[in-house]
């Protein structure tokens, strides 16, 4: 082998064209930048899918040059940098998952000149659907075969796959195809894709069940409470793919355990494999099986990375102190390697050509430099020790000791803490809780989710940690002994030039650190500064429309109130008494249909102004604007809409309240959008109303339509509301404001990112026991209402 | 025979003294040797046939004929009365404005009156709801006028009620309401609690629009206003003066009632609120004890009502009727015979108790804003030559000051201290930055119109109004306030007097010399 590597590693891919699929991940990224920096003659054709905003190309510059990865180019070409890549690139929409790759004819042709296809896409993740996993990871690269052959091409096929093709095993495995090793259990992969298939289809199926529907709808209603049909059935339907996905995930998981891989990810790679040998034709194929690959050692620089992924949630939650225990042997090993050796590793095998690349090579540490369990964990915990994260006040965090319990028991802990959590929250989310109290409640929940994730890692990665098969190296090592000194120094491919001691802690730990945006430095957290920046984009004079909900939002009232008090305005103590009673035996029934539907319960509600005189009732309502209506406003709202206001936003106030109502409120509004009833020839109210009263769904619709007709950008604008029930309203605008949210808004503030306000009546208010009218001397009503 | 004011400098067997603290008191011991305690003279006697006295003043007027002789049948007819800012606390029934405006409404219906308009002259202050409007007119009046729509309330706010009379020599402009400017009589029915009101002051202000008001009430003049209590030496009076003489030369006749009162402010079980302590009997001691431990214990909100439920058992002194400017002269002797005190000279520290009213919070809450104009504005201003601190002295006021506010009746205030204060503290400043957008702030002037509240414009007239003691005390001092609401005010908080006196020092030295101003009743220091 040694006479290929004469030439150099640059000088044999002089000249060549070099597909790559994948470029937008990891490893693709790396390989590209590494390929343009350290390869200087060849040029690159990009297959990358079209996103669905972004085109290919545009993804290319977004996705993967403007990667810090190409810092180091950037600073060698300086201002040519663009042109210098664009001469060298070229970027072919496409994607591996469909036949043909789905390229258009040019690019076709252009694909068909690749001297060398480097195939680095794959669904890494190990908690794919089962489906996505057979799709790209094992027909992926029997498409690029298939293709190849069928415009008569062949270029040299480098494969990525993975060292966890060998399955759950103990003891060597070596640099074979899985089927000529002693424990293959004979799977065929085409059968394998079409019970995948049907499984998928059947899958879906089972999900559009009248019971699998309904405990859909009852989800999405326990998430989003009465938002209103549409966002409800929005909500449902993404309930239902997600359940579908999550079955595919759960499938793929127990098929693969069940025939021996830990899994989808490793057990469709190696199907993809054996599909590759059987389909190429042709088309000369060589195989690198990179095993952990994580943080590079020192190309482009030490310990660049990509994405979040395998090993970092595990280690951030550990020092989050959110992972109390981690399953793992301590003399196990972690068979980690730097991206760059694997990058190099690639390079080194299209260099080498059809003829003299091994057909199997892997790149791993285990069997030359094995890093160990209990080395890794040491080092870990010394490192947090030294460098703490911080807690939200401030404090820092004491990372627990690691006693390497087996998984069983960890599992357990996290599932009691998940069950506890989960009780909780249930229990809060049914409390009528506002404002402060509700945030708690959405804490409850984040801390939740966080529980539920580290449980997952611990169920995936858990089997990789206990993995205690030894990855072989020979092939590797091979190509390491035959390239000349010019060439070990540019593409360093042994993996015993880890010292993983310093790896970890100098490499490695500072930049996961820096990638997962935890809290490095002492003192409280910076979430007000969010607040206040966030605050100032809600006012920026850019904005076009301020919406505002009315009760909770700007007052601490709502309609029974206003009711109450236009109804007991005029009456004397004795029928005052009688009208309070008879309120509170009804209550608990209004509540309930409060609850069910807002609009059917206002409907309900407006029923009682039937036979009031409008006059009478208009008159009332001023008076109402003092004793009621400011009495309980929140000031720091009503100085928000007028902030707007004098920025030049329209504002605008959406409620079901009635228009007489609110009509104290006119002057802050350039709109006012109220539920109005419909009043008879004699001037009395008829109980009935105009037009739907603006609740839910409604609401969005109306400002959606108030900024179309005043030519406004829906977009360019705020609403403010305090419930769950305005989701609708809250997405169809650019920037949503919870004020005093109830739970269930909390939590979904907090997850979306929405500021929130906490908004507060003025200390010191009149708090008047009831919502009703003044009590007034006899004197004083007689001359009022006679 | 009702006992002048006194001085009393302390000694080691004076008893502890009276501070008010919002709505509750302490006692608090000063420094003996050094510290003084200034106590307003007894209240006087008050007149006896108050009716009989106030139709003898509109019979026998000053510089003016007598008022039958001014109503004709056919004529115009105003009558103005001041609002509920007077008097403080308010006082019992029948008021002085209800006697005097029905003893006009007599006589107006002897000459065969028709067209008779009252109207509350409010200047920038709340309307009055309409239990007060019945406390001050009392129902007979209120019955026959309100339902008809000619009782009403000054709105400064609306342009069609307001007319220009003219400009004042020094460029002021004078625009009044446009019902009383048209007519042929005005008739001010007033009660004259303190030297700064009245005179023309009733009539320019409590008809006058924000453009009017602002001539005088600005930074600019209220620095130079040396005293609020003394018009000879308050630029705010002397430009108000101007105005006045243009409205005689320009605008409608004016007759002019003025009242003065005594100083029974507290009716049992408070009247020992106004005693001296040393003179204090068993019972006072065990009614202090009582009251201010149960105070102590209840909330804000219940404790306001309380107070604000007191009515004052005050006897009238003096009425006075006529021409304006010979009217207020005659009735400021009233005044200050009631109030003024002589004191030698000006001491290191001034001491005082803000109490739980004042003129912008009636039936309402004493806002930090209202604490800071209640100190400097107000008791500080209570002086006539020099002010009782030295200038660069310290200024110690006893008051719990929270963070409190009435949404109906303060809506700008809540935003000034959220938003102006937060700014700055310093009047001109706010002045050139912030007044113009609150004074014309629609949603306030909606408010003020409509509701109850007082102008968007008014929490900077609180302010300017202790322009000058900011100006003059070298530092101001809040003993058991709420700290953030203290500082944000620009003042120091102290949880005890004597902790306050320990912080003075870094002003005033290790003995400075103390003044303490002993509210209840109301005093004027002539300093010499």
């Amino acid at each position: 082998m040694s006479t290929v590597m004469a030439d150099t590693i640059p000088a044999s891919l002089a000249g060549k064209r070099i597909a790559i699929t994948g470029s937008t991940g990891f490893v693709g990224t790396a390989l590209v930048e590494r390929l343009l920096r350290c390869v200087p003659d060849c040029d690159l054709v990009l297959l990358v899918r079209d996103g669905r905003r972004t085109p290919a190309t545009r993804r290319t510059q977004r996705e993967i040059l403007k990667n810090d990865a190409f810092d180091r180019l950037r600073a060698t070409h300086g201002d040519n940098f663009d042109r210098a890549v664009a001469s060298r690139i070229q970027t072919v929409a496409g994607d591996v998952t469909r036949d043909g790759l789905g390229l258009n004819e040019a690019d076709r042709a252009l694909w068909g000149t690749a001297d060398t296809i480097i195939h680095s896409a794959a669904a890494v993740s190990f908690d794919s659907p089962m489906d996505s996993a057979v799709e790209i990871n094992l027909l992926g690269p029997t498409r690029l075969a298939d293709l190849a052959n069928e415009i008569r091409v062949t270029p040299h096929l480098v494969a990525v796959s993975t060292c966890y093709v060998a399955g759950n095993r103990r003891g060597s495995a070596p640099e074979i195809l899985v089927s000529a090793g002693p424990f293959d259990v004979g799977i065929d992969w085409r059968s394998e894709v079409t019970a995948t298939r049907r499984l998928r289809s059947d899958t879906d199926a089972l999900s559009r069940t009248p019971d699998q529907l309904k405990i859909f709808r009852k989800g999405a209603r326990a998430e989003i409470g009465a938002a209103g049909a549409p966002a409800l059935a929005a909500k449902t339907e993404d309930l239902r793919q997600k359940w579908v996905k999550s079955e595919l995930i759960k499938a793929g998981r127990a098929r693969a355990a069940s025939v021996g891989w830990p899994d989808a990810y490793a057990f469709t790679k190696a199907l993809g494999e054996q599909a590759l040998t059987d389909v190429k034709g042709d088309v000369p194929v060589s195989i690198v099986r990179p095993s952990i690959i994580e943080s590079a050692l020192a190309e482009p620089k030490p310990g660049w990375i990509r994405g979040f992924r395998m090993a970092e949630p595990v280690i951030i939650s550990f020092a989050k102190g959110l992972l109390k225990e981690f399953p793992g042997v301590p003399e196990g090993t972690v068979d980690v390697i730097p991206v760059d050796i694997v990058v190099a590793a690639i390079i080194a095998v299209a260099a080498a050509g059809p003829d003299d690349a091994p057909a199997i090579t892997q790149v791993a540490s285990g069997s030359v430099n094995p890093l160990k369990y209990r080395q890794m964990v040491d080092n870990v915990t010394d490192w947090f020790t030294r460098n703490p994260l911080y807690d939200q006040k401030g404090q820092p965090i004491v990372v627990p000791e690691w006693r390497f319990p087996g998984r069983g028991r960890v599992q357990k802990q996290l599932m009691q803490a998940r069950t506890a959590l989960g009780t909780a929250d249930r229990v809060l989310q049914a409390l009528p809780l506002r404002g402060k109290q509700a945030e708690l409640s959405a804490q409850l929940e984040e801390k939740r989710i966080e529980v539920e994730t580290a449980l997952e890692y611990v169920e995936l990665y858990g089997l990789y940690t206990e993995c205690e098969a030894i990855y072989q190296v020979d092939n590797l090592m091979a190509i390491w002994d035959g390239l000349g000194e010019q060439d070990r120094a540019g593409f360093n491919i042994d993996p015993r030039s880890v010292d993983w001691d310093h790896y970890v802690n100098n490499i490695h730990l500072p930049s996961i650190i820096k990638h997962a945006r935890v809290k490095t430095t002492p003192g409280p957290s910076r979430s007000t500064d969010r607040m206040g920046r966030m605050r100032k984009q809600v006012l920026d004079p850019k904005r076009h429309v301020a919406a505002f909900d009315l009760e909770n939002t700007l007052i601490s009232s709502n309609v029974v109130e206003s009711f109450s008090w236009l109804a007991t305005r005029r009456l004397d103590t004795p029928e005052r008494i009688r009208y309070v009673a008879r309120t509170i035996v009804e209550a608990p029934g209004l509540l309930r249909l409060d609850r069910q539907d807002r609009t059917d319960f206002l409907r309900h509600f407006y029923r009682r102004y039937e036979h009031a005189p409008m006059e009478q009732i208009e008159t009332d309502a001023q008076e109402m604007l003092t004793q009621l209506i400011l009495t309980k406003s929140f000031p720091a709202g009503l100085r928000r809409v007028r902030e707007h206001r004098a920025l030049g936003h329209r504002t605008i106030l959406i409620t079901g309240a009635l228009d007489f109502a609110v009509a104290g409120l006119r002057p802050m509004f350039d709109e006012i959008v109220a539920a109005q009833m419909t009043v008879r020839p004699d001037g009395t109210l008829s109980g009935e109303m105009h037009s739907v009263p603006p609740t839910g769904e409604a609401r969005a619709q109306i400002l959606t339509d108030y900024c179309e007709a005043e030519g406004l950008d829906i977009s360019n604008s705020v609403a403010y509301a305090d419930s769950s029930s305005d989701l609708p309203l809250f997405e169809a605008v650019g920037f949503p404001v919870a004020v005093n949210p109830e739970t269930r808004l909390a939590t979904i503030a907090r997850k979306r990112g929405w500021l929130v306000e906490h908004w507060s009546k003025s200390a010191g208010a009149p708090k008047p026991l009831l919502p009703i009218g003044e009590l007034m001397t006899e004197r004083e009503r007689r001359r009022k209402f006679a | 025979m009702p006992r002048p004011g006194f001085v009393l400098d302390v000694d080691r067997s004076t008893p502890p003294t009276l501070f008010w603290r919002g709505e509750g008191f302490s006692l608090e011991r000063l420094p003996a040797d050094r510290s003084r305690i200034i106590y307003p003279p007894e209240p006087l006697a008050g007149l006896d046939n108050l009716d009989g006295h106030i139709r003898d003043a509109l019979l026998n007027p000053l510089d003016m004929d007598p008022l039958p002789e001014l109503l004709k049948p056919d004529m115009k007819l105003t009558i103005c009365f001041d609002d509920a800012s007077l008097s403080l606390p308010k006082m019992q029934q029948p008021d002085n404005r209800q006697r005097i405006v029905e003893a006009v409404l007599d006589m107006a219906a002897e000459a065969g009156v028709d067209d008779v308009h009252i109207i509350a002259a409010l200047g920038l202050h709340r309307r009055m709801h309409e239990y007060e409007l019945r406390h001050v007119l009392g129902d007979r009046i209120v019955d026959a006028f309100l339902p008809k729509g000619f009782l009403y309330q000054h709105d400064a706010e609306d342009p069609d009620n307001i007319t220009e009379i003219g400009h004042t020599d020094e460029g002021e402009v004078l625009e009044i309401n446009k019902r009383a400017a048209e007519s042929d009589l005005v008739v001010y029915a007033n009660i004259n609690q303190v030297a700064m009101d009245g005179g023309w002051k009733s009539l320019t202000t409590g008809l006058a629009s924000y453009r009017c008001l602002s001539e005088h009430h600005n930074p600019a003049s209220l620095q130079n206003t040396r005293s609020l209590m003394d018009r000879h030496h308050s630029a705010l009076h002397k430009s108000i003066w101007r105005m006045g003489e243009l409205l005689r030369d320009s605008g409608p006749t004016v007759f002019q009632v003025e009242t003065t009162i005594n100083t029974e402010a507290f009716p049992s079980p408070f009247e020992f609120l106004a005693k001296r302590e040393w003179e204090w009997t068993a019972r006072d001691r065990g009614l202090f004890l009582a009251s201010s431990k149960s105070l102590n214990k209840l909330p804000n909100r219940t404790k306001r009502k309380l107070f604000h439920k007191i009515e004052a058992p005050y006897r009238t002194t003096s009425v006075q009727a006529g021409f304006t400017a010979t009217v207020h002269e005659r009735t400021l002797e009233n005044v200050y015979q009631q109030h003024l005190v002589e004191v030698d000279g000006q001491t290191d520290i001034l001491t005082m108790g803000i109490p739980f009213i004042s003129p912008y919070n009636p039936e309402s809450i004493m806002n930090p804003i209202l604490v800071m104009c209640m100190g400097l504005g107000y008791l500080f201003n209570m002086y006539r030559g020099k002010p009782l601190v030295k200038e660069g002295g310290v200024v110690i006021m006893t008051h719990p000051t929270y963070e409190e506010f009435h949404p109906v009746h303060h809506p700008s205030y809540i935003d000034f201290f959220d938003e102006v204060l937060a700014d700055t503290n310093d009047p001109a400043v706010m002045s050139t930055k912030w007044e113009k957008k609150y004074a014309e702030d629609e949603w306030y002037r909606h408010l003020y119109r409509t509701s109850y509240a007082y102008h968007g414009v008014h929490p900077f007239y609180a302010w300017y109004w202790g322009a000058h003691g900011q100006q003059h005390a070298g530092k101001v001092i809040i003993v058991g306030g709420y700290a953030a609401t203290v500082r944000k005010l620009g003042f120091t908080p102290a949880s005890t007097m004597n902790d306050a006196l320990e912080i003075a020092s870094d002003t005033v030295g290790r003995s400075p010399t103390i003044s303490h101003l002993h509210v209840p009743g109301v005093l004027v220091a002539d300093v010499k």
